[in-house]
């Protein structure tokens, strides 16, 4: 039987209003929590579950929650990374669109775990109709009485707060996220302390994705026994796969983690155009290695399985290339994006950055010199593991894993003096 | 040029959601965007600096940290294509190419009747629906193609003689 998820509305419903929401099981996990549960029983149900960061860096959201300080003093704050930004990524906006109050759920459910008196949702400043429907329901949530003073008669005091960002993705990194919200550069901040001690403010912080707060609601439900029947042993639970690029039906799609690429790829998504063939996938957005078709097709979509082939799950989002594909191009695009999100404080990264993008356009246009790539591989590797924030790596790994994996196309640029894919090839 | 009442009633309203008034900057400054012609005129940022009891230097280098602020005039209707990879993957680059000709201007210029920019942007978050561009602030025109360009341009135009330059209803396009 197909896998019919728990994260979205079926196809073509909208769960956006507090009465559908409930309808259909919401707020229940909240109750259960507020109303039978200890703080400390929630977050022991969460780190039992094995739910793991849908953000990117997969980390254990109940051990990230056992971090904060035992010795409770208030405020404590949720920072909710609602800044999706990675290239490919689209994931968190259906559930924003269409399911906005199992993420408020989440966040109270967090915060009675917690001991919080606030959450901010910090959202990309892009997404209107995502701000817009979560306000929406956050106002319908204070009048129902679950966010607000004395929340369902546990005596917590929580409210959600919906901020806006400006359109920079160092603003998903998380202390680059607290900067911004506070009102600043999103320059992201050295650690220790980490955010869990002195986050939001200087106080205990707790950060997660939208879809991971998603999950909370149906851990606590449902329990963590049933959230562990789906997925793999290290990856469990499901999660929202948006798939994008060259395939003939793009699309978001809630599959359990451990779900084949290929199956993803060809029978979700509709497989390639009439004719074509599979090059490459990018399998977790643009900051992820990239794969060649034949792996692709043999990789499993969870931690372990992307991991073992040299790459890693990342926010899940699946980018696909046909054979009328340039690599260098791609290359461009991403080391492009690096260079222009790169916040500039780390001299690897501002620099690296740069010179990556540059070596690149040399590249297609057929005037680098074969040394240049190894000039290209030599840069990634001064990038890696030496800055304040992981964009330097991502930067790294993004263009120059298309160098490492396809290097006999960009050798054909420079062979050739210029793009032997111009004729087919999207343009950059 | 001084901030309305109404706007700083706008911004102060928002200061009761932060232990901070700092932490209000971003959301006033897309305030102020919306209400004052699209872009930050360096006219108003002491008094907004004053208002959330910070230097003008703090609000300067916030403006031009976040690509979605403009420290420079942009047109009535600021038309961001997504030029990332899914978006350029499908076509993104004769979108801009299409507005361009169309608009007679290059990226990331202004037209002379101050009308239209053309600006490309990063990720939008809409690679599914690739291609996608946004109109100034609005939601998003997903699944646009270069031969939409025209009946987009149209419908601002005719928006912009009708005098409704806001609104959410989009540029009433994409699917």
């Amino acid at each position: 039987m197909a896998f019919e998820g728990y994260l979205l509305p079926p196809s073509g419903k909208d769960w956006s209003k507090i009465a559908d929401y409930k309808a259909n099981g919401g707020y229940e996990g909240a109750e259960k929590a507020l109303r039978s549960m200890k703080p400390a029983d929630v977050v022991a149900e969460v780190k039992n579950s094995g739910l793991r960061g849908r953000g990117g860096a997969g980390f254990g959201a109940g051990m990230k929650w056992s971090f904060l300080p035992q010795d409770v003093q208030r405020p404590r704050y949720i920072a909710c990374n609602a800044d999706e930004s990675e290239p490919g990524t689209y994931k968190d906006r259906q559930i924003l669109e269409r399911n906005p109050h199992q993420l408020i759920e989440g966040l109270l459910i967090a915060a009675w775990a917690n001991t919080i008196d606030a959450a901010y949702v910090y959202m990309r400043g892009e997404y209107r109709g995502p701000f817009e429907n979560l306000n929406a329901a956050v106002a319908e949530a204070r009048a129902a009485g679950y966010l607000g003073r004395n929340v369902l008669g546990s005596g917590l005091d929580f409210d959600v707060f919906v901020h806006r960002g400006a359109g920079a993705y160092i603003c998903g990194e998380e202390t680059g996220l607290m900067e911004s919200l506070e009102g600043r550069k999103g320059q992201p901040r050295k650690r220790p302390p980490f955010p869990a001690i002195a986050g939001l403010w200087k106080r205990p912080t707790v950060i997660n994705n939208v879809e991971t707060m998603s999950h909370v609601p149906h851990v606590i439900r449902k329990g963590a026994d049933w959230f562990k029947t789906i997925g793999t042993e290290k990856s469990t639970g499901s999660t929202i796969f948006g798939v994008s690029g060259q395939v003939v039906r793009p699309g978001a799609f809630e599959l359990p983690f451990g779900t084949p690429l290929r199956e993803i790829i060809f029978e979700h998504a509709g497989g390639l155009r009439p004719g074509r063939t599979l090059k490459a996938v990018i399998p977790g957005g643009v900051s992820m290695p990239v794969l060649d078709a034949e792996t692709a097709m043999q990789v499993n979509m969870d931690h372990d399985s992307l991991q073992k082939v040299g790459s890693l799950l990342g926010t899940g989002a699946v980018v696909v290339f046909d054979d009328t594909s340039c690599m260098v191009r791609a290359a461009i695009i991403i080391s492009r994006f690096f260079r222009h999100e790169s916040c500039g404080q780390c001299t690897q990264c501002r620099e690296g950055t740069g010179w990556l993008h540059k070596l690149m356009l040399q590249v297609e246009a057929g005037t680098a010199r074969k040394s240049d790539l190894d000039v290209v591989d030599e840069i990634t590797r001064q990038m890696e593991g030496k800055t304040i924030c992981a964009l330097s790596d991502a930067a790294a790994w993004g263009s120059g894993w298309f160098l490492r994996r396809f290097r006999p196309e960009f050798e054909a640029h420079i062979d050739r003096g210029g793009c032997p894919h111009a004729g087919t090839s999207f343009e950059v | 040029m001084p901030l309305s009442e109404e706007l700083k009633a706008r911004i102060t309203a928002e200061f009761p959601k932060y232990p901070e008034r700092r932490a209000v900057l971003l959301t006033a400054l897309h305030f102020i965007q919306e209400e004052c012609g699209g872009w930050v005129s360096p006219d108003v940022v002491p008094e907004l600096a004053e208002l959330l009891g910070i230097l003008p230097i703090d609000v300067e280098e916030v403006v031009s940290f976040y690509p979605m602020y403009h420290p420079d005039r942009v047109g009535r209707f600021h038309v961001q294509v997504c030029t990332n990879i899914a978006c350029c993957i499908r076509g993104a680059r004769g979108v801009v190419r299409r507005l361009e000709e169309q608009l007679d201007v290059l990226s990331g210029e202004v037209t002379e009747d101050g009308l239209f920019s053309i600006g490309e942007v990063e990720c939008l978050g809409s690679c599914g629906t690739a291609p996608v561009l946004m109109v100034n602030n609005e939601r998003f025109v997903e699944n646009v193609s270069a031969d939409d360009v025209p009946g987009l341009v149209e419908r601002l135009r005719a928006r912009a003689a009708g005098g409704g330059a806001n609104g959410s209803n989009g540029a009433g396009g994409g699917r």
